[in-house]
């Protein structure tokens, strides 16, 4: 089965009402993979046993009928690590590596008797937008197969687009939830900073990575990340705020929002027709009665450069633990303790992978660190004061996520810093900590354009409660791709 | 910053601590493309910094006694010590085996 | 030509704390390999570090100790490199805003006593233990992650016995907060010391060697001593020092060069996105000030001022905190501070000495050896039951408990004394005459008489007044 015509809320009235059990649901949905799939290659690692024990577990102790996500299949992106299930992040450093414990989202979805169906397509350890430096496979858009997905979390849109899970978690360190989830048409949301814990999320860049929800609907969203949200003992960057229900307010009454469209993510580095899209969105909130007025985010044009030097930089120091002696992967024939590391890590990781490693490692040394770590950590300041002080004035911001809809495999892949540019309007957020989603807006030529709401922090519930009146107002939503839409 | 951004030797020092190595052609490639990208960076030395401090880390709030653990000990069952030596590459009576460790330099503390 | 030698110290010591500094794993010595280690102790692909509030405390103690202001801001830092007993490849540190700065411990050499600056104290993770065989090496990671503060000296030590002094002081002073054992043979304190000279009257530092992980104090002055001369010798004829690491041979007592250091070591420190700042608000660094243990300069004083002790008897008292507190609470039993002091001085040095066991190590209670005492004191055994008393005491034996048993109380009592010496007399006329003669050696052979029939429980002063008396009537 896929699911384009059921979300979440009627799903979990048919398990309620036995309609289907769990058990059926997950073999059903291991069937439409099986057909779907092999076009699109959203998935890296099925756990198809024992999802079918744990749907014969759930259906036996039956379905609670306040949890909504009872019986439900997700997929996992392949960096969210899970007990006794391969998890490699897409990289031949951990083509066999299974953890022995489980990531603390994974535990929440255990214990609300989600089902996890297996595990998602994505750029090697999270790094690049548009899942092509998977060591393993190619990841195609279901709207054109001959385009990217996006990324890093491209496996996770595309098992949500093409109708194979409602649910799946991807992770975003500079834009990897939102700008796959515009290009695949799904609401992605990437919380604030410390909303969900990243204790088991194989660490990109420590102080910018946030594991969130991406799914069809909005309500939909709402509902998984409340299962993950929450302070987390093992995380000390967690908060320990509050979790509101995030499903509470999608009323559809946004009458009054202010919210500011700020110039610099409508310029002329935009693409037209992406431009257009956002515009009409523009217009579909103000009939809706709130008031977008354009603001100024003036140093986000230095948010990419910011960006790249401190994710890679802390990038180059999380990724030091791939030495091949612990686990993982480690070269043949080593002769000492140096080949070890050497050999294991040139032979084990791929060019993008090793491209900010290196970056990251000039950004830290002696002499540059000033010049660039530094450097971009005050630029990063900067750039946080700038959206605190628009917040003073508006409820939310709102642009686009991405320059472009989704590009042809191959055309960007060599360049890396056309590639860069891509996370243009999602990467300030990061930086900022704020929470940010992408709401699908409308297309371009046929392919899906999101638009990006970006809240104050901690305030995700005016993101949804936003984006659930927009998308209730529109029908975009309800279009399905090519690939797994055509029933 | 520097006029010259970055080349091959340097690239190479760094490959060094980052215990990465590349081929002739790989490194002419690396170092072309680093250049281009520390090329980018460098429009970071046109913004005006003095006197904002650098944002190192986010947080909700300061480590506060609250977010500290309490010093009690929890010892691993040994089904997790053997899953664990499992999965390294090499070991030899519960131990992490390494080959020959011929620079001695390493201890930083 | 003259020279003015300048030392520096960093000293490692362990924290004994119940879990590690970033995971819950037991600090525990001697267990098998790897047994006290999880996944954050391997640095597992998606672990976090979990800070330990007993470790920042620690820390408060340590600096308290050692006259150092406490950052009220303070927060860690990624140092990186790669060795197979750092899992993470980084080891978690305190590099731009250590927990402490700017403190001092006051050492004495020849009698004359000097304060020593000490540059900063930070709190950082120990690595794991790599064992080298010919063509492997083997981890065990059991010590990974392991709380140690890092203190750093001021370059004000001047000489070798200087440094020998720093490490006593040092040492005594941290023992005393009881955040260590600071046991050198243990590894739990480890010593790295750096040296240079330079010309009498030139104010310009000279090119400093450094020698790494000294396992005794005596390495640590020996190592010294032999680098200042070897460095005057390349100086006088000429040469110039290297910076280098070098190593002290033990067996040959000289220092062997292992490495020139070109620059600085490239560690790429930069503030630990994981852990957020750390903030230690004055009511908590008071709270657990509270709680810190009497400092020995402070008990130093207060035996001499209450109790009466000479300055070198409180000084020996308090060499450790075992022994200080093992005086104290013996003392606090009732026991008599000087009888207290001459004990543990005496016989139960010499007990320690000769079966080389600590303290702690054997069955001698505070209880048992204030019961011993105050038996002394109120003479209700004599100084010669008092050596077997105390045999039974180090065997763990309850003092007056045992006196009872065997039935050595001390006889005082005139009345069943009195028969005694009158039998003693009746059977020694000769000694009645020749202390009537006036030979007093007639007294002590009596008295001997007297204490042999009594199994030498007799109160020898009760004995002699009785004695006196009856001779006096004879
Ligand atoms: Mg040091
Ligand atoms: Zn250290």
């Amino acid at each position: 089965m896929n699911y384009f015509d059921q979300d979440l809320t009627s799903l979990h009235a048919d398990l309620v009402a036995k309609k289907i059990s769990a058990v059926a649901l997950a073999k059903a949905t291991f069937e439409n993979l099986r057909e779907i799939d092999p076009k699109l290659g959203a998935f890296l690692n099925l756990n198809e046993e024992a999802a079918l024990k744990r749907a014969a577990e759930i259906d036996a102790k039956g379905i609670n009928p306040d949890n909504i996500m009872a019986g439900i299949p997700v997929a996992v992106k392949d960096n969210i690590v899970t007990k006794g299930l391969t998890t490699t992040a897409a990289s031949k450093m951990l083509e066999h590596f299974v953890p022995v414990y489980d990531a603390t989202v994974v535990e929440k979805m255990a214990a609300n008797d989600a089902v996890i169906i297996g595990k998602n397509n994505m750029d090697e350890f999270a790094m690049g937008g548009s899942t092509e430096n998977s060591a393993f496979k190619v990841t195609r858009n279901p709207w054109d197969v001959s385009r990217v997905p996006g990324g890093s979390s491209g496996g996770s849109a595309v098992a949500v687009a093409s109708g194979q899970v409602p649910v799946a978690f991807g992770s975003d360190t500079g834009g990897s939830i939102r700008q796959p989830s515009s290009f695949n048409g799904v609401v992605g949301m990437k919380p604030t900073y410390g909303r969900v814990s990243r204790w088991g999320l194989i660490a990109f860049a420590s102080s910018l990575d946030q594991i969130g929800p991406m799914t069809r609907t909005v309500k939909d969203n709402a509902a998984a990340l409340n299962m993950i949200a929450g302070y987390d003992q093992h995380d000390g960057t967690s908060s320990k705020r509050e979790v509101p229900d995030f499903t509470a307010g999608l009323d559809g009454n946004i009458k009054g929002m202010k919210i500011g469209l700020p110039k610099e993510y409508m310029d002329e580095g935009i693409d037209p027709k992406v431009r257009e899209v956002i515009n009409n969105a523009v217009k579909k909130f103000e009939e809706l009665g709130a008031t977008v007025e354009e603001v100024s985010l003036p140093n986000s044009r230095y948010g990419v450069s910011a960006y790249y030097i401190i994710a890679s930089s802390e990038a180059s120091s999380n990724l030091q633990r791939f030495d091949g002696i612990r686990y993982g992967f480690r070269a043949d024939d080593v002769k000492n303790l140096e080949d070890v590391y050497v050999r294991s890590r040139s032979e084990g990781f791929g060019d993008e992978v090793k491209r900010r490693i290196m970056l990251g490692t000039f950004s830290l040394s002696a002499g540059y660190y000033d010049a660039y770590f530094h450097k971009a950590g005050q630029v990063r300041t900067m750039i946080i004061n700038d959206f605190n002080k628009v917040f003073e004035d508006y409820d939310m911001i709102m642009g686009p996520v991405a320059p472009t809809p989704a590009f042809k495999i191959g055309d960007e892949i060599s360049d890396p810093i056309t590639m860069y540019m891509n996370d243009v309007l999602t990467i300030p957020v990061n930086l900022a900590g704020l929470p940010g989603m992408s709401v699908p807006a409308g297309f371009a030529d046929g392919l899906p354009v999101g638009l990006q709401l970006i809240g104050k922090a901690f305030d995700e519930s005016t993101l949804y409660k936003a984006g659930y009146a927009f998308e209730q107002a529109t029908d975009v939503h309800k279009q399905t791709p090519k690939v797994g839409g055509a029933n | 910053m520097a006029e010259e951004r970055i080349n091959a030797d340097q690239v190479q020092h760094v490959a060094g601590l980052a215990k990465l190595e590349f081929t002739p052609n790989e490194l002419e490639t690396f170092t072309g493309q680093l250049e281009k990208i520390i090329g980018m960076f460098e429009e970071l030395s046109k913004v005006d910094t003095t006197d904002v401090p650098a944002t190192m880390r986010l947080s909700d709030d300061t480590l506060r006694e609250a977010t500290l653990r309490e010093d009690k000990a929890v010892k691993s069952d040994d089904q997790l010590r053997r899953a664990l030596l499992n999965n390294a590459p090499e070991t030899a009576n519960g131990l992490i085996k390494v080959p020959t460790i011929i620079d001695e330099s390493g201890d930083g503390e | 030509m003259n020279f003015v030698t300048t030392i520096g110290l960093e000293v490692h010591v362990e924290l004994k704390t119940n879990s590690k500094i970033f995971s819950p794993s037991p600090v525990q010595f001697g267990s098998e390999p790897n047994a006290n280690t999880n996944v954050i102790d391997w640095g597992y692909p998606g672990v976090l570090p979990t800070p330990n509030k007993g470790v920042v405390e620690a820390g408060i103690k340590a600096a308290t100790a050692l006259h150092a202001d406490i950052e009220h801001h303070t927060y860690f830092d990624r140092k990186n490199y790669f060795y197979p007993d750092n899992p993470k490849a980084y080891q978690i540190t305190q590099h731009d805003k250590p927990i402490a700065h700017d403190g001092w411990i006051e050492i004495e050499v020849d009698g004359k006593k000097k304060k020593i600056g000490i540059e900063e104290m930070h709190i950082e993770e120990d690595a794991g233990k790599n064992t080298h065989e010919s063509d492997y090496s083997y981890v065990d990671l059991n010590r990974q992650g392991t709380p140690l503060i890092e203190i750093v000296s001021k370059p004000e030590i001047a000489s070798p016995e200087e440094a020998y002094a720093y490490c006593e002081a040092l040492r005594q002073r941290i023992q005393f907060t009881g955040v260590s054992d600071v046991k050198m043979e243990e590894g739990s304190m480890r010593v790295d010391v750096n040296i240079s000279i330079r010309p009498a009257g030139s104010d310009k530092y000279g090119v400093k060697t450094e020698m790494k992980n000294l396992n005794s104090f005596n390495y640590v002055r020996k190592s010294l001593e032999y680098e200042e001369q070897r460095q005057q010798r390349v100086l006088m004829s000429g040469g110039q020092v290297q910076q280098e690491t070098r190593r002290f041979d033990e067996t040959t007592g000289k220092t062997i060069l292992m490495r020139v250091k070109e620059g600085s070591d490239d560690y790429r420190y930069f503030p630990e996105p994981d852990i957020p700042a750390l903030n230690i608000e004055d009511d908590w660094i008071k709270e657990v000030q509270a709680t810190i243990p009497e400092m020995p300069g402070s008990r130093r004083e207060r035996y001499i001022n209450e109790f009466g002790l000479t300055p070198y008897d409180a000084g020996v008292l308090t060499q450790t905190k075992e022994m200080s507190d093992f005086f104290d609470a013996t003392v606090a039993q009732g026991a008599d501070p000087k009888l207290t002091s001459n004990y543990l001085q005496g016989d139960v040095n010499a007990y320690l000495n000769d079966k080389k066991v600590g303290l702690l190590q054997t069955d001698l209670t505070p209880e048992h050896l204030a019961g011993m005492i105050k038996m002394i004191s109120d003479e209700t055994i004599s100084s010669k039951i008092a050596k077997k008393v105390f045999k039974a005491i180090m065997a763990g034996s309850e003092p007056v408990k045992w006196v009872n048993d065997k039935g050595l109380v001390q006889l005082s009592d005139p009345a069943k004394l009195q028969p005694i010496i009158d039998g003693v007399l009746e059977n020694n006329q000769q000694s009645i005459d020749d202390f009537k003669n006036g030979k007093d050696r007639a007294v002590g052979f009596l008295v001997g008489q007297i204490m042999k029939q009594t199994h030498g429980q007799a109160n020898p002063k009760v004995v002699n007044q009785l004695l006196m008396t009856s001779l006096k009537a004879r």
